[in-house]
């Protein structure tokens, strides 16, 4: 088990956490990675830390989720970007040095990267 | 794969899909007996005996997106080149049993590399599973529990900025156990 130091730590986070998780939940942004057997060959989990690595650096709360393969292994690693009230937008072939310019562009800047964009889901 | 904690990835995922509730994750490294096992158990639907015999078939997926199921199989064929070999038990309701074992000192055994980063992968998951995971290796190791987790947790979910990142704290720990047999 963890040392009970850092249950002790998870309990403050809780705390923390409990505050502002209804305002996250409403205006977040969600960001999915496949993680099927082509999304992992390609190095989907490089590329998911990469964003972790990112969004620790710029300081942005984004929740990060993972998902299995949804059919489109040549194009994997596979990240979905989804922004309340903005377009969902499914970015292909995305490894850990483009990450940057995605989190910049796309959540920074809010310009979608069209070059490496596949596909766009409006809003519901 | 150029990581076993990669196929290991593979593995989770796989019972992630079959809808477990619980997944246990054993790494044991024996360096006396040359052994490297490694482990996955989950509850999830479990296969018939007719998919069972067909699983290491590379061209042989239950899935509809796509035609081949690599997975397995490219596990299987990692355990067999390093002296080893792969199991699986599954059955219909209950669950599946994965065991892959390696010549632990064998020259074409690829790292095991980062279980933690692995781990991370599964436990962001977006069907939201119970995860428990033992590394043994020389005397230390490593353990962890979703279950204690979620209990202080409540209702905040693993996901969670603040909590992603004690858990990649937490993780980072593993890596002291494969440090030890250095």
């Amino acid at each position: 088990m963890p040392k009970l130091k850092s249950l002790e730590d998870l309990k403050r986070v809780r705390e923390q956490a409990q505050e502002d998780l209804k305002v996250r939940l409403a205006t977040g942004t969600k960001i999915t990675i496949g993680m099927g057997t082509c999304g992992i060959a390609a190095g989907a989990r490089e590329t998911m830390h990469a964003i972790l690595d990112e969004l620790k650096k710029r300081e942005i709360d984004a929740h990060v989720t993972t998902t299995g393969c949804i059919g489109m292994c040549v194009r994997e690693p596979l990240v979905d970007i989804e922004q309340a009230g903005q377009a969902r937008v499914t970015y292909v072939n995305v490894k850990p040095d483009m990450v940057p310019r995605l989190i910049e562009e796309h959540l920074i800047n809010g310009n979608a990267v069209e070059e490496w964009a596949i596909g766009r889901l409006p809003t519901q | 794969m150029r990581e076993l904690a990669l196929h290991v990835l593979d593995l989770l995922e796989n019972a992630v899909d079959a809808h477990a509730n619980r997944i246990e994750l054993y790494i044991d490294e024996d360096l006396a007996r040359d052994i490297l096992s490694i482990t996955v158990k989950d509850d999830g639907r479990g296969m018939t005996k007719e998919t069972l015999s067909r699983v290491l078939d590379p061209f042989y997926t239950t899935r509809t997106t796509r035609h081949v199921g690599l997975g397995l199989p490219l596990f299987a064929a990692a355990a067999q080149r390093c002296n080893g070999s792969l199991s699986i038990d599954s059955e219909p309701g209950v669950g599946t049993v994965v065991t892959a074992v390696f010549q632990h000192s064998h020259i074409d055994r690829a790292p095991l590399g980062n279980v933690g980063a692995s781990l991370l992968a599964v436990l962001l998951s977006d069907r939201p599973i119970d995860l428990y995971y033992r590394h043994q290796a020389n005397g230390q190791c490593f353990e962890l529990d979703t279950v204690a987790i979620r209990e202080q947790l409540a209702d905040v979910p693993l996901s969670h900025p603040l909590v992603r990142e004690w858990l990649q704290e937490v993780l980072a720990d593993d890596l002291h156990v494969q440090q030890a047999l250095l």
